[in-house]
């Protein structure tokens, strides 16, 4: 053939075929080593990357469930959900943003710092990320911006809930929610998988008490996500569940009404029904408006709230600790009796002082009240009297005594805001001031001075335990529809007056709890409270009622803010004329009706000077309130009973 | 039969038809059907640019091929040395008119295509040095003045397209003239001398290296380093692959490509995508594929009498099977990202070209595998 040999040819062939044989073998390696890689990763690592693979693919949005409803003893809601009426904007849906904002302008008169706010916010974020452009809309302005929508591209109208309130009479009892804040989430439990931006929690009262159960179940949308994190379709959706509703034994009359009543002064009323403590109504004064708290609130207002010396963001009826004053005077007796220190008919003279352990011991009365007997030493509210039995009582069968009708500890549970207050006795002020007891400081204990320090509720309480013949009652501000033990006790009681069995038993049998060692005392306790409300030289006279149907029987009480100098006690200085800051707060508690007692109240008028002339008005107001609606709220109970 | 077969220059038509490699057409257009419906699936289940423009591609091409493969074995012979200085000219035009895009110089404009000759390159290279290996006698194959010249064509290419910058395609072209060297016999010798020499000059090399080139190769050896960043595209792709299983998502299901988690799917992970949505099954059975047409050209060297012919077909095919081993390691992780295509399966005009004008000229030494070449 041609000019290379075919010879030359041939071996060159064979060193070619020798060399195609090597690299073919180490083809082969390098595809064995491929298939196993390829059975590595789809085979033994699939599980790996298929949990990889989801994760990048899918993205959960939460949604925030409805809170539940907070309603009245007749099912009104005083707290409730209102549709809320918000714009967004899909910034990557609108053709022009600013022509757009000229125009959502018109339609929903935006500030001009909004709209670049707004813009600012845009430039920041993803393009397919809302933003918000208005948070509550009115209706009509939602209205109006539908009627326009077909030429607002991007703009998005939502439609959600949010909490809103009838009227801000019972604020304080049912607290405020907002947005959840970084130490809401650290400190409960609950929230760590709810979490849901812009959710409200509860933050006082009610609200925070019933949290937990009120908030729901968060829903969530989980949708299919691209590289950039743009939702693709919706995969699934759990709209989740609305919060429990709650029925409470407020009345919303009652509560409207004695807001009124307290408007303009820092005062606190309680009402508690006396048999099954379902607390009728609790109010607290000045108030708040718990809706601003619901949209982020105004600088302004919250420092307003903060600013007044009234306070109105505490709950005083809770949390408010006040010397419970003459109010306690019932107790001391009690206790005095129960512990055989006096009898009801052992008398004391009243000069208008004592002097003892040389210090001198006022009564309030500079003249003196003269004789004076147990009965009368509650009537006039005599404080020589209680000075004379509490030094022969002794504070600690005194504080044992006030703690057993509720005073010293919380009423009612899981509101962060009640206090406990204090019930002094030797130990106590050992243990938390370090020191000996005085026996001046036991006087001062007697007329519910000194360290005494109580909750308007815990008055109310220990008022409601005595009108209800000595039984303890645990006070309730959630309707459970549990049976009312200590009513069905006296009406069968009252059907079957000749009852062979011991009173012991019945109680037993009723699984009631009685604080008393001998009814007796109560009684006479009552009486006296009676006689103090509805007898001449009661402290209470002058605001009784005639009629039988309301009549109560009422204790008057003032916590001193400052003792009276020697001198203007000489002067007869009155505490109206004294500074706002330094007068006494009033305090009333009282049952009625009297004949047929049903509700306790304990009245608090901060700086009110006596019992008698600020706070027994109100609570005669009250008083007439609940029961013009005490038949109503029978039978609404008993229909209650029926059904359950 | 051997003497029917001595006049083979006198093949009618027919004849030359009917010598086609069936398997290897048929192993073609099998894998040039799957590109299309991956195309599809990129596309995100729609009949759009990608998949139109694909599927228009593959047939010019195909057709171009059977026309490359009717061509006297003699003629590709005869042209070799002017195929490859035409490429080398298309290339240097490249360095002064090229098109530029993400920061490399690497198409001219054709205005029916942007052509990008470093992928011509791959085969031209092979083309010349299988004539130049062909025509000298074996004694002088590791002479140093025989050298000269294979090197010379060698590094002209590569230093161009390396300029581009365009460091894979030249790492693959080098890899197939290299391969034509080793099979003409040159000295085991060599290339260890030479492998030696590249190693110790490596840090210089590297020194060269343009940041996002140094990026790749530190996160090749660990994509964790920056998984948001140059490590992404090999975490997701492991993750597509991995998350395929054995039988895969199935066909427009693949999340990971149809959410854009994918980078480049249509092109260089373009396998990715259909392992993803075919699982292990369908992987193994792209790979055999592969195998088979690397088989088939392997078998057509064997067939063929002139060294020309072997020299082209099996280092034609040893870098058709490095540009898939390549590609697939890449995407499998096994490799830093360098940016090489998977032949036909891959989105790319020249890339196909190039392929097809190879293939062509393999299938044109099957039908005229007795003729002699000079």
């Amino acid at each position: 053939m041609l000019s290379p040999g075919s010879g030359n040819t041939v071996i060159k062939s064979k060193l070619i075929s020798r060399r195609m044989f090597l690299i073919t073998a180490a083809k082969a390696v390098v595809m064995v080593g491929l298939v196993g890689r390829l059975i590595s990763l789809q085979i033994n690592q699939a599980t790996k990357y298929k949990s990889l693979s989801d994760k990048n693919r899918f993205r959960e949005w939460k949604l925030a469930p409805e809170r539940g409803a907070i309603k009245d003893f007749f099912n009104r809601e005083i707290a409730s959900n209102e549709p809320l009426y918000q714009v967004h904007l899909v910034p990557e849906n609108a053709k022009n943003l600013d022509n757009l904002f000229v125009r959502l302008k018109a339609i929903l008169n935006i500030t001009d710092n909004r709209v670049s706010f707004l813009k600012r916010k845009i430039r920041k974020q993803k393009p397919w990320e809302p933003v918000i452009v208005s948070e509550n809309l009115s209706w009509s302005d939602f209205s109006r911006l539908n009627l326009f929508l077909h030429e607002l591209q991007g703009v998005e109208p939502i439609v959600s809930v949010a909490r809103t309130y009838p009227d801000n009479s019972s604020a304080h009892i049912l607290g405020y929610v907002s947005q959840i804040s970084a130490k809401d989430l650290q400190t409960k439990e609950y929230l760590k998988e709810l979490s849901v931006p812009g959710m409200a929690v509860g933050k006082t009262g009610l609200e925070r008490k019933l949290d937990e159960q009120i908030i729901g179940k968060v829903g969530y949308q989980r949708y299919e996500v691209n590289a950039f994190g743009k939702r693709i379709r919706e995969i699934k959706i759990d709209s989740g569940q609305a919060g429990k509703s709650f029925k409470t034994t407020l009345d919303y009359e009652v509560q409207k009404y004695t807001a009124e009543l307290l408007k303009d002064k820092a005062a606190a009323v309680c009402v508690m029904d006396i048999y099954n403590g379902d607390i009728v109504s609790l109010v607290s004064s000045p108030t708040f408006e718990p809706n601003q708290f619901v949209h982020g609130l105004e600088k302004k207002y919250w420092n307003s709230l903060i600013k007044d010396e009234k306070k109105p963001l505490a709950n005083k009826a809770l949390s408010g600790l006040y010397p419970p004053g003459s109010t306690i005077k019932t107790i001391v007796a009690l206790s005095a009796l129960e512990n055989k220190i006096v009898r009801p008919l052992d008398t004391f003279r009243c000069k208008g002082k004592i002097e003892l352990y040389g210090e001198k011991f006022h009564c309030w009365e500079k003249e003196g009240h003269g004789i004076v007997n147990l009965r009368k030493g509650i009537q006039r509210s005599c404080d020589v009297y209680f000075y004379e039995i509490a030094r022969k009582l002794g504070v600690d069968r005194l504080s044992e005594t006030a703690k057993r009708f509720g005073l010293g500890k919380k009423v009612l549970s899981d509101f962060i805001e009640e206090r406990s207050g204090v019930v002094p006795n030797t130990k106590w002020k050992k243990k938390f001031i370090g020191q000996n007891w005085y026996l001046g400081e036991t006087l001062h204990s007697g007329i519910g001075q000194g360290y005494f320090q109580s909750t308007p509720l815990q008055l109310c309480l220990m008022t409601a335990q005595i009108a209800n013949g000595g039984f303890e009652i645990k006070p309730r501000i959630i309707f459970d529809g549990k049976n009312d033990n200590l009513r069905d006790y006296l009406k069968f009681k009252n059907e079957n007056p000749n009852q062979p069995l011991p009173t012991d038993l019945l109680v037993t049998n009723f699984n009631l709890k009685p604080l008393f060692k001998n009814q007796e005392h109560i009684n006479l306790i009552k009486d006296a409270m009676f006689s103090s409300s509805n007898e001449p030289g009661g402290t209470s006279y002058r605001h009784r009622f005639e009629d039988p149907k309301f009549t109560f029987a009422g204790k008057t009480g003032s916590s001193q803010i400052k003792r009276f100098t020697e001198e203007q006690r000489e002067a007869e200085v009155k505490q109206e004329s004294l500074p706002y800051k330094d007068r006494d707060h009033a305090l009333f508690v009282a049952f009625a009706p009297y004949k047929n007692p049903q509700y306790a109240i304990s009245v608090l008028v901060e700086h009110g000077g006596s019992g008698g002339k600020a706070a027994a008005p109100i609570a005669k107001k009250v008083i007439k309130k609940v029961l013009e609606r005490h038949d109503l709220r029978r039978s609404t109970n008993n229909l209650i009973g029926e059904s359950v | 039969m051997l003497q029917q077969r001595s006049i083979q220059s006198s093949q009618s038509l027919r004849d030359k038809i009917l010598s086609f490699d069936y398997v290897l057409i048929f192993s073609i257009l099998v894998l040039g059907i799957i590109s299309m419906f991956a195309m599809y699936s990129t596309d995100g289940g729609e009949f759009k640019y990608h998949t139109k423009s694909h599927i228009l591609r593959f047939f010019i091409f195909f057709g171009m091929f059977l026309v490359i493969s009717l061509i006297q074995i003699r003629f590709w012979h005869e042209t070799s040395y002017l195929i490859y200085i035409s490429f080398f000219l298309l290339l240097l035009g490249v360095k002064y008119f090229g098109l530029t895009s993400s920061g490399s110089q690497r198409w001219l404009n054709l205005y029916f295509m942007n052509l990008q000759p470093s992928e011509l390159m791959k085969v031209g290279l092979i083309l010349f040095l299988a004539k130049y290996y062909h025509r000298i006698s074996i004694e002088n194959i590791n002479s140093f003045r025989h050298l000269v010249l294979p090197i010379t064509v060698l590094i002209g290419p590569i230093i161009l397209v390396a300029t581009q910058p365009d460091l894979g395609t030249s790492i693959l072209i080098a890899s197939g003239g290299i391969v034509v060297a080793w099979l003409a016999g040159v000295r085991a010798k060599f290339f260890i001398y030479s492998g030696v020499a590249m190693i110790a000059l490596l840090p210089i090399a590297i020194s060269f290296l343009k940041p996002y080139q140094k990026s790749r190769i530190l996160t090749f050896l660990n994509p964790e380093r920056d998984p948001l960043g140059a490590g992404y595209q090999i975490i997701q792709s492991k993750i597509a692959i991995g998350s395929g299983g054995l039988f895969g998502k199935g066909f427009l299901n693949g999340s990971q490509s149809y959410l854009d988690y994918l980078p480049e799917k249509h092109t260089d992970f373009i396998f990715t995508l259909f392992s993803e949505e075919f699982g292990f099954f369908g992987s193994l059975f792209i790979l055999l594929l592969y195998a088979l047409i690397i088989s088939r050209i392997v078998r057509v060297g064997n067939m063929t009498r002139s060294n020309f012919g072997k020299l082209y077909c099996y280092s034609f095919a040893t870098a058709f099977f490095i540009y898939v081993v390549v590609n697939m390691m890449m995407v499998l992780g096994l490799l830093p990202i360098v940016g090489s295509p998977l032949p036909i399966m891959s989105y790319g005009g020249s890339s196909m070209l190039a392929i097809m004008f190879g293939l062509g000229i393999v299938m044109s030494c099957k039908i005229y595998k007795d003729v002699p070449v000079n």
